[in-house]
């Protein structure tokens, strides 16, 4: 199963470390990764597999979004589904 | 790049900012094998079988929300027509299969249970009398329950005589809630040409050409339309069109989606997704605002249908594609109380029954989650109900009342309902007496175009 991790809010040193840190602790491997400034808010999305992940991604998804309220940024882990099939026919 | 950000930011914008949401996962249950001479064993053959099926549906419909990061609004179930499950009973008295039902839905976790419904169109067995005799009751003493009478189609014609007995059991259900403004009419829908497979409450039943069980997906999203259309300004309205049909597209596909990760979940097939436009009395999340954003300076004034006749069919046809099955209503919804423009039309008297009802022939359903004037008589609410079924039977869609004549209040004050159902400013009625036509009864033929075959 694949997923897209995207970061909002004010761009913080070392946001990006933790992330990938929590990932590979994990065996979440990343494929991609981008990022860009919507209505003057950080924002950084990455694409990761998580076929070898040893959590479920609800559970990753709680311990990527408690990193992301510690350093006051939002943090979401959403199926890449929702994003691929409802911008491209 | 394995992935777009734009695509990524769109849609968190969506979700984050324009209140874009999945409004219903509804699984529909076949009760058929329920039946029983006792009301009290039907009841409790109901509750079990209910709760066996559905127990699963509110776990799963988080876990999709959760995975997906999409809010799921409403998880629901309908049933078949208790008239036809019940009609082996020998008691008169419905209700306490209602009861059965408000437990079942307490029991999975649900906020509505839709399906305490006879369908009269063309005539009334004596278990479709029973159930609406019990419908004020079923409703004043349940919570959760909805229920439906279907009371014409364009192939049968409209049973008067049914429509006669719905303005009746209108006020009574008014009466025996009105310490919650009568709030058991807003669980009450008259259709003319009802669908089998609507997701959507209160008018939801398990229709009987369906399977054993199925999953449907209401999709929403005004506040998303909304926002699309305000890169059209002065646009032609082919652009706006255009621009409802890729953004209904996007919406719809979301439902699927879901509505697909659902059945496979639950074991349960996937029966459609309803590709509606339903508002919320949250600001921004509003159909009437998107009719005014069309060039309408309120929502009612003239135009207003042509804006809703381009509306709803350019939902569909944006939305067609981005689903294998869609059905229910599918189209715009203009619920008075639940839409905040709507209601702000309503109390500044540009919008008015007349010009919704005009609205109703163009858009998915018809006059609903209206308030009236208390004292508004059963006859004069049969007649709205007529007219409806009317329009229903005429232009092959489905069309619907759900009207509630607040106890107590006049013109102009206000009905709380409160959450999803919002509140109802009081909107006039004509005063001229329709007694003597609804006194008539009978069954008024079906047109000329129902003779396909």
């Amino acid at each position: 199963m694949k997923a897209i991790v995207t970061v909002t809010g004010k761009d913080t040193t070392g946001i990006i470390a933790r992330v990938c840190t929590c990932l590979a602790e994990n065996d979440v491997n990343i494929l991609d990764i981008s990022q860009t400034v919507m209505q003057e808010f950080f924002t950084m999305a990455m694409l990761i597999d998580l076929a070898k992940s040893k959590l479920p991604v609800a559970e990753l998804s709680d311990k990527l979004a408690a990193i992301g309220n510690e350093m006051g940024l939002v943090v979401r882990t959403q199926r890449e589904d929702i994003f691929t099939l409802m911008h491209r026919v | 790049m394995l992935f777009d950000i734009k695509d990524v930011v769109s849609t968190l914008d969506m979700i984050e900012h324009r209140h874009l949401d999945v409004r219903t996962i509804t699984m529909g249950i076949s009760l058929l094998d329920c039946s029983d001479e006792s009301v009290t064993r039907c009841a409790r053959k109901i509750y079990d079988k209910i709760t066996r099926e559905a127990k699963d549906l509110v776990r799963v419909g988080e876990e999709i929300e959760k995975e997906f990061g999409i809010p799921i609004v409403n998880k629901r179930i309908s049933v078949t027509p208790i008239s036809l499950v019940a009609a082996a009973c020998k008691e008169d008295d419905y209700t306490p299969i209602a009861l059965a039902l408000d437990k079942a839905a307490k029991t999975c976790g649900v906020n509505f249970i839709g399906g305490f419904s006879a369908l009269v169109q063309k005539g009334f067995t004596e278990s479709d009398k029973k159930l609406i005799c019990s419908i004020p009751s079923a409703l004043a003493s349940t919570e959760r329950v909805c229920a439906s009478v279907n009371v014409g189609s364009t192939k049968a014609g409209i049973n008067m005589d049914a429509v006669r007995m719905l303005g009746e059991t209108i006020k009574r259900t008014a009466n025996l809630t009105k310490d919650s403004g009568g709030f058991g009419c807003a669980k009450l829908v008259v259709f003319a040409n009802a669908v089998e497979d609507n997701p959507f409450m209160a008018g939801a039943f398990h229709g009987v050409g369906e399977g054993e069980s199925v999953i449907n997906v209401g999709v929403s999203g005004p506040g998303v339309v909304y926002h699309a259309l305000q890169s059209c300004k002065g646009k032609p309205f082919d652009v706006v069109a255009e621009t409802i049909k890729q953004t209904a597209f996007k919406i719809t596909r979301m439902g699927q989606l879901v509505a697909r990760e659902a059945s496979q979940r639950l074991g349960v097939p996937f029966g459609i997704v309803d590709l509606s436009l339903a508002p919320t009395p949250e600001k921004g999340d509003s159909v009437a605002r998107i009719l005014e954003e069309m060039g309408l300076e309120v929502c009612g004034t003239h135009g207003t249908t042509a804006a809703l006749a381009l509306l709803n069919d350019a939902v569909k046809k944006g939305g067609v594609m981005a689903s294998n099955h869609v059905g229910g209503l599918s189209g715009a919804f203009i619920p008075v109380s639940e839409d905040e423009g709507m209601i702000a039309a309503a109390q500044s008297k540009t919008l008015s029954l007349d010009k919704l009802e005009a609205m109703t022939c163009v858009c998915s359903v018809g006059l609903d989650m209206i308030a009236v004037p208390g004292d508004t008589p059963a006859s004069t609410l049969s007649a709205i109900i007529a007219d409806e079924a009317a329009i229903g039977m005429v232009n092959c869609k489905t069309t619907a009342v759900r009207v509630i004549p607040a106890p107590g209040k006049q013109v102009g004050e206000i009905v709380e309902f409160g959450g999803l159902l919002g509140s109802a400013p009081v909107m006039p009625v004509h005063p001229e007496s329709s007694d003597a036509f609804i006194a008539r009864g009978g069954r008024i033929p079906a047109p000329m175009h129902s003779l396909k075959n």
